[in-house]
């Protein structure tokens, strides 16, 4: 009889172990360590398959969607004679033809699949093609003829307030009596900002594909953050039952939240298309279509009111955030929770109203991106300190410092969480002296006085983020191990991949329970059918969600194994024990697939499911008091720029970022993390201009109009460090902070450093606005702002002296 | 016409293609026709690097290769003609990733994966020309490679890994066959490429190329394709007949005379830019931020100013120069100042079968200097709000001769004449450069689109003539944020 264990495999795996070092020093199954991602190997070589990459099958259609021309209006007449007759189509459907729920929106209806007579905004699918070719298919689409009865579209926040024109009721949180803290503070300031949205741009486009299954059913390839929910819609829009429907995501090439509930309708139209044709389907999107189609970053325009002491410390303050979030309600009404929760970043507000309003634009819907409202929300407060710093004569890290959340006083948000475990003065104080800024501050003045074109300026901004879905709910997590006899592992877990080294970090912590190579962790796509009523891949939670499941259901089966040992062998449990590929019983080693084979063969269970939920959260929307959060990421930046005082062009000199990431599981995949948000939040902050024109169609559609951080951007001095021996306090995977969204908002600190080498201009006397994103021309004009103030100030103080004289 | 079918390497084997759609990208070729789908689509428009593979061709000792990045999605399939064309899948020999490719892995290199085929291939374009590049030569190699995930650190680390100590890749042990095999090719006729709708032709000279647009005069010219190519994968065009210009050997010309040069209107940028880069030192760095090494690699002087973009960097540049160009119709050639060239918006003088021949930039004399400014939002790969060329000639501080273009500011290239003529013969002072900031604003009424408001692009026209004179009055003092290292 042919052995179970095909022992040459094993036995390679222990050679191999002994030639690897950095494997042989540790001996863990690899949390901690700098592995290197799951599918590096697959990336460089051009074999990791997209799903644009997976063969054709068999009639495989291409899918494209006719679209909207104007931003709001009625469909008088819709004639689709000359699509239905063009080379290679062969199927054509509008919402009339869809079987089963006609609206896709994932928490709120108003999401229609495709336009329920009326139209919204500019690229809103009207009705959809498939075709032999994707070329056929997009050129099709281009022959219908729409007749619109146009109404009056809302394009700008301020018509929208004017017009109370929400998707959702306007919320406000609220701690103590802010009006009158303001009134009766030594100073008082008020400003607002406008802050842009942020293309997604993941550099693979929406793409999904559908093919029928035997019994009525579909199996979706979907590049999704969010595969149970596009299963859900996929089997509501057919009206068929879930069990019928299988969504199944490998990895996806980027998503930044732009695939969490914006991947969903593409599915659903190739689904739709498949029902109708009982053909595979394909449906990609080109760039231009993916730009002009999907949501984005919710453009804010907020303002505040502000009191504070001669110290700078704030004693009341009133932020107002207005959100825009299109023409639906999508996951706007959390996005603009957030942007609420965060309008504090890390410091206390003491009485504080913060109000929330989530205005509804004939635009399409915006929707999560990371940091998901709280970089929005963030921006106002590090404005007021920036504003506060100016008006009092002081350096804006002075402010920020005295406004600090603190340890056992002042230390209750606005939602009445209290801030625990911080150590953010200890995390500023070491970035400071560690990247030199007050030396550099003086060199900095230094430059200033000497150059008249060139000027820079420097800035230290911090980061509080919340970790948790808002969304109680979502915070649960399933996972699913199988062992072979031949002692390898297969992982699978509700988690998607799409860059952030989510399977490598699972894989890890699963290798680290069974004390084996991560090597021996084979991770598979994630499946509806394997895992299934899952949470989207969001809110920075992957790790923290999916680990402790996948972690519990390892843990499952290695007590299953120990007991099987404690029998086999009469030993008791503490004197089973695995390490370095192997398992201990007593006296005796056994390498880990053999001993697997052994519990096989006594007929133990090798696979097990496992599950998590996070503790201790709890908000009560009503009050607006709670715990959202079960704890803080934390982490701040110093930036240094250069700018053209003459055109407006700048340029990142040096960043210097601490951040903490409690132990970390992966070092080199946090880092990569960190670099990746901070790049990504500066450029939503400088050269990322979405620009829409007054008809409501987006201009910068393309990547030549919409220009994202290319390789020169990053600094050439970047310098990243994780705070060390810093363990999670709370019981979180390993003791590590989650990484994917709270870098992101260190990208402040590029905008507050522009805004610093602006106010040179005018010695730091005023505080310049500068709306986002801060482009060339936005700096030029908060230059000349600056000049004007200056010669202002200066013939005030000369007419001043006149009087005197 | 003698003509045949077009042929290529494609990684190191021969491919004959003839019946297959002209109009069809080098990306469509590889992924829909050859099943290779490492080399990905991210845009489809040249602008994000995700589809870049690598072409090697003979350089003009007929001995050696050049290789160079290129972007697939903008391509099309005829222009491999003669050429290697190498793809991310072969770089791997058996189960051994290429330096390069191990350089990513190492270095963390990877998130998402998607752009990651496109940065390989760009890193190995590089190391196949220079072993050791350092930081400055890595930025301008991957310029045209966009990453949403990384923030580019660990790439930068990964590319500027030496890689002389490296193992021979496949195409360095295939290097003299696949020599052999261009050399053989150089020999073949004039390529031809049709399908039921669509024709290809490449001619091999002037004479076939005039003999075919007098032919047929509603002809598409291709050069680099950098720009055309776009009417097909963006505005979902087609073109039926197309006529490629990149093996027309007298447009390949490259004279340095002791008072011009002479570049042929189908010589690619990254060709003809050091030649230029020792007399116009800014007009050398300007070009590098002209579109990204990819499109540099396969962008030509002629398409820039064929295509008669207001936009082009390089027309404002040269009408400043003072450059003059010969266009060819039939065996009749003529010969005309640059500046006449463009008469509206898209419009020429161009006619009918007529083609760019070459480009003449004259050289400085003693006293004279060119000052060039481009200004966008993003530094690399962006097209220019405005682009500023100052070509001044200044004696005894008394402005002697003057040529001002911009770019960006009119519906084309233009000269600011107003502006000019309030520096003539004037003392170069900050009065006079005061009146001729005033009179930028007689010269052009600029537009306000995606890239920028019209009233920035005259603040910035106005500042950037101050910005000159201040350069020109102090050489030392820092005032350019792009040089600032």
């Amino acid at each position: 009889m042919r052995s179970l264990i095909d022992s040459k495999h094993s036995n390679e795996n222990l050679n191999n172990k002994d030639i690897n070092h950095e494997a042989a020093t540790v001996g863990l199954g690899g949390v901690g360590r700098s592995k290197k991602h799951e599918s590096a190997d697959k990336h460089v070589s051009g074999e990791a398959l997209y799903i644009d990459d997976r063969p054709s099958l068999r009639g495989q259609l291409h899918a494209a969607v006719g679209q909207s021309t104007i931003a709001h209006g009625m469909i008088k007449s819709l004639d689709l004679t000359a699509v239905k007759a063009a080379e290679g189509v062969v199927a054509v459907i509008t919402v009339d033809d869809v079987p089963g729920h006609t609206d896709i929106g994932p928490v709120f209806p108003g999401d229609p699949v495709l336009a329920i007579g009326k139209v919204e905004y500019v690229g809103q699918p009207i009705f959809a093609v498939a075709a032999t070719s994707y070329d056929l298919a997009r050129r099709a689409v281009k022959l219908a003829k729409i007749e619109y009865e146009e109404l009056e579209a809302v394009l700008t926040v301020k018509d929208a307030l004017a017009k109370q024109n929400f998707v959702r009721p306007p919320f406000t949180m609220q701690r103590g009596d802010s009006a009158a803290a303001i009134a009766k503070a030594e100073h008082q300031l008020s400003g607002e900002i406008t802050v842009g949205g942020q293309e997604h741009f993941y550099l693979e486009g929406q793409i999904s594909t559908a093919e029928p299954t035997e019994d009525g059913g579909l199996t979706v390839f979907s590049s999704s953050q969010h595969p149970s929910e596009v299963q859900k819609l996929v089997a509501e829009v057919l009206n068929i039952p879930l069990n019928k429907v299988i969504v199944d995501t490998r990895r996806m090439g980027g998503g930044f939240g732009g695939k969490e509930t914006q991947a969903a309708p593409w599915a659903c139209i190739a689904a739709l298309l498949s029902n109708e044709t009982k053909q595979p389907v394909k449906f990609k999107l080109s760039r231009t279509d993916d730009m002009s189609m999907t949501g984005k970053r919710h453009p804010f325009e907020n303002n505040y009111q502000v009191g504070f002491d001669s110290n700078g410390q704030i004693k009341g303050i009133n932020i107002e955030v207005n959100g825009n979030c299109g023409y639906s309600p999508d996951l706007s009404d959390a996005i603009v929770d957030r942007a609420m929760f965060h309008s504090d970043n890390a410091y206390f507000l003491d009485q504080a109203t913060v109000t929330g309003n989530r205005c509804k634009l004939n635009t399409v819907s915006h929707t999560a991106y990371r940091g998901f409202g709280g970089p929005q929300g963030m921006m106002t407060i590090e404005m007021v300190m920036d504003d506060i710093a100016r008006h009092l004569g002081k350096d804006p890290l002075e402010i920020r410092k005295i406004n600090l959340y603190g340890k056992d006083e002042r230390n209750v948000t606005h939602y009445h969480q209290t801030v625990e475990h911080n150590k953010m003065a200890e995390l500023i104080s070491s970035l400071e002296a560690n990247s030199d800024y007050q030396a550099r501050r003086a060199s900095i003045s230094a430059f200033n006085n000497e150059n008249t074109i060139l000027k820079k300026g420097i800035a230290l901004t911090p980061v509080k983020f919340g970790i948790s879905f808002t969304v109680q709910h979502l915070n649960q997590a399933g996972a699913l191990v199988h062992v072979y006899t031949d002692g390898t592992i297969h992982l699978n877990h509700g988690g998607t991949e799409m860059g952030q080294g989510l399977y490598t970090k699972v894989a890890q912590i699963v290798a680290e329970e069974f004390q084996v190579d991560v090597d021996t962790v084979g991770v598979s796509a994630t499946r509806t059918d394997k895992v299934p009523n899952t949470s989207p891949t969001a809110a920075s939670s992957g790790t923290d969600l999916n680990g402790k499941a996948a972690q519990a259901a390892a843990q499952t089966i290695k007590a299953r194994l120990i007991a099987f040992a404690c029998e086999k062998y009469n030993v008791t449990d503490d004197e089973v024990s695995f390490s370095n590929n192997q398992v201990m019983v007593g006296a005796e080693t056994f390498s880990f697939a053999e001993f697997v084979q052994q519990a096989y063969m006594g007929r133990v269970s090798l696979s097990s499911t496992g599950f998590y939920k996070t503790p201790k959260i709890h908000f009560d929307r009503a009050t607006g008091k709670g715990r959202p959060f079960f704890y803080y990421s934390t982490g701040a930046a110093v930036s240094e720029v250069l700018i053209d005082t003459l055109t407006g062009e700048y340029k990142l000199l040096r960043a210097d970022i601490l951040h903490d990431v409690g132990h970390s599981l992966n070092p080199a995949i946090d880092i990569g993390q960190i670099e990746g948000a901070f790049i990504q939040g500066m450029g939503w902050l400088t050269t990322e201009e979405l620009v829409w024109n007054e008809q409501g169609r987006l201009l910068s559609n393309n990547p030549a109009t919409y220009k994202i951080p290319a390789i020169s951007d990053t600094p050439s001095d970047f310098r990243v460090d994780l705070v060390p021996d810093d363990p999670n306090r709370e019981q979180t995977i390993y003791n590590s902070k989650a990484v994917g969204e709270p870098p992101f908002m260190l990208g402040i600190s590029v905008w507050s450093a522009l805004k610093d080498a602006i106010s040179s201009v005018a010695e730091h006397k005023f505080s310049p606005a500068l709306d986002t994103p801060a482009t060339p021309e936005r700096v030029l004009w908060a230059v000349e702002e600056m000049q004007e103030k200056a010669r202002a100030n200066k013939t005030k103080q000369d007419l001043s002296t006149n009087d005197k004289a | 016409m003698n003509s045949d079918a077009v042929r290529f390497l494609l990684n190191n084997d021969v491919v004959t293609i003839e019946n297959i759609d002209p109009n069809l990208t080098v990306l469509q070729y590889l992924r829909d026709e050859r099943f290779k789908n490492g080399t990905k689509e991210g845009c489809a428009s040249g602008d994000c690097g995700a589809c870049t593979v690598v072409l090697a061709e003979l350089n003009n000792d007929n001995e050696t290769l050049n290789y160079k990045s290129i972007n697939a999605c903008i391509s099309f399939v005829g222009s491999l003609h003669g050429k290697q064309l190498i793809t991310v899948e072969h770089l791997k020999q058996g189960a051994k990733l290429h330096h390069v490719q191990q350089a990513m892995v190492d270095n963390h290199g990877s998130q998402c994966g998607f752009c990651t085929p496109g940065f390989v291939m760009s890193s190995f374009a590089l190391h196949k020309q220079n072993s050791s590049p350092n930081r400055a030569e890595v930025l301008e190699a991957l310029a045209g490679n966009l990453c949403r995930c990384t923030g580019y650190r660990s790439i930068i680390d990964a590319a500027m890994v030496s890689s002389e100590d490296a193992e021979d890749d496949s195409f360095a042990q295939h290097y003299q066959q696949s020599v052999k095999h261009l050399q053989d090719f150089k020999n073949l006729p004039a390529a031809q490429l049709c399908n039921a709708k669509h024709q290809y032709y490449a001619p091999k000279n002037t004479a076939e190329l005039a003999e075919k647009l007098l032919n047929s005069p509603q002809a598409t010219l291709v050069a680099g394709g950098t720009d055309l190519a776009l009417m097909v994968t963006q505005n979902l065009g087609t073109i039926a007949d197309l006529v490629y210009l990149g093996d027309v050997a007298e447009l390949h010309t490259l004279e340095n005379n002791a008072d011009e040069f002479i570049i042929g209107s189908a010589v690619p940028y990254t060709t003809f830019t050091p030649m230029l880069h020792d007399e116009y030192h800014e007009l050398g760095e300007m070009i590098e931020r002209i579109g990204s090494r990819q499109i540099r690699n396969n962008g030509t002087l002629g398409g820039n100013i064929g295509n008669a973009s207001p936009i082009g960097d390089m027309p404002p540049a040269l009408i400043a120069l003072g450059a003059d160009i010969t266009l060819q119709r039939g065996d009749v050639e003529r010969k005309i100042a640059l500046e006449d060239y463009f008469v509206g918006y898209k419009q020429t003088v161009l006619k009918d079968a007529e083609f760019i021949k070459n480009i003449y930039i004259p050289k400085a004399k003693t006293g004279q200097i060119l000052k060039l400014y481009k200004i966008s939002k993003r530094i690399d790969d962006d097209i220019s709000a405005v682009l500023a060329a100052f070509f001044l000639e200044i004696n005894d501080n008394l402005v002697t001769n003057v040529r001002i273009a911009f770019g960006g500011m009119a519906a084309i290239p233009m000269r600011a004449k107003q502006c000019e003529a309030a520096l003539l013969n004037k003392a170069f002072n900050r009065e006079n450069i005061s009146a001729a900031q005033q009179a930028l604003t007689l010269d052009f009424q600029p537009m306000s689109d995606v890239r920028a408001s019209d009233k920035y692009r005259m603040k910035v026209a106005q500042n950037l003539l101050q910005k000159c004179y201040l350069e020109l009055q102090n050489k030392t003092i820092e005032t350019r944020v792009v040089n600032y290292a």
